[in-house]
């Protein structure tokens, strides 16, 4: 499997003031195949493979838990925010029904 | 043999192959929801989900109020396996007053919950972006829930001009 993983998490580059909100923008390679389609020559069910969790941690919390269906896009683009407290990483993690897991992080700069 | 006959072939051997794939997406869906056949699926669409039961079972059988949340697309989606879902939500997140969770239903979906996302007051701000796939044109709903219980929402009509059923 070529086309999966890859995970890219983005925060802003400029120093924030404490107390400013961070843009994170996240994407990962992942079919997000939903379960539901079928093979069209075959007629057999294509199986479920889509990612069902992806949470953020940031400052020793989580800060954004996510439960996704696969009715979630392919290679999935995801934005959220944080409250810029102190310098430190924004770590990402995404699980699929399958067990795999990735993590990425961005750091985030607080003057 | 004419032009204009061999065109009118094609295009019915085009439209037969659309309505095969048509078929195909709804065939899956009906299955999942136990819709015995596919004729009555079609009749009656609507009946095999009650998304008002499903809300209430998720977030609580509360009284939805349609403010302060925000589905930020267009009304038309070119791509239906590409649909941008910008969602915010205009309100504070103190300690003690915050958005504990957003969630997404698309009606016309054999599951309508596509993804339900929890914050805390460190997030800052009750706000996502991310895509989501429709076959069909559906009512979209978006509601959030406060630490308190209180649900806010926004329904939005959504078209799309080429089903995303196949992505």
């Amino acid at each position: 499997m070529a086309d999966i993983g890859e995970p890219k998490v983005r925060g802003p580059e400029k120093p924030l003031k404490k107390g400013e909100v961070a843009l994170i923008k996240t994407l990962i390679k992942h079919p997000m195949e939903s379960g539901l389609r079928k093979n069209t020559e075959t007629g057999e069910t294509i199986p479920a493979h889509y990612i069902e969790t992806v949470s953020a941690e940031y400052g020793g919390a989580t800060v954004v838990k996510t439960q996704w269906s696969g009715a979630v896009s392919k290679n999935p683009f995801f934005s959220f925010y944080v409250k810029a407290d102190k310098s430190g990483p924004v770590t990402v993690t995404w699980k699929d029904n399958k067990g795999q897991e990735w993590k990425e992080k961005a750091e985030i700069k607080v003057e | 043999m004419s032009i204009h006959s061999e065109s009118t072939l094609t295009r019915r051997r085009f439209l037969g192959a659309m309505g095969a794939t048509g078929a195909v997406c709804m065939a899956a869906g009906a299955g999942l929801v136990g819709m015995p056949t596919l004729a009555q699926a079609a009749d009656a669409p609507a009946a095999a989900v009650n998304i008002d039961e499903i809300i209430a079972k998720d977030l609580g059988a509360g009284k939805v109020t349609l403010e302060k949340v925000k589905i930020d697309t267009p009304p038309k989606a070119e791509n239906g396996a590409l649909v941008r879902m910008p969602i915010s939500v205009d309100h504070p997140m103190d300690a003690d007053n915050y958005i504990a969770s957003l969630t997404i239903y698309v009606d016309e979906n054999p599951k309508p919950m596509v993804a339900m996302f929890e914050f805390s007051p460190a997030s800052g701000k009750a706000e996502v972006e991310m895509r989501i796939k429709m076959a069909k044109a559906s009512q979209v709903r978006a509601i959030a829930k406060t630490n308190k219980g209180a649900l806010y929402g926004a329904i939005m009509k959504l078209e799309v001009a080429e089903g995303g059923c196949a992505g």
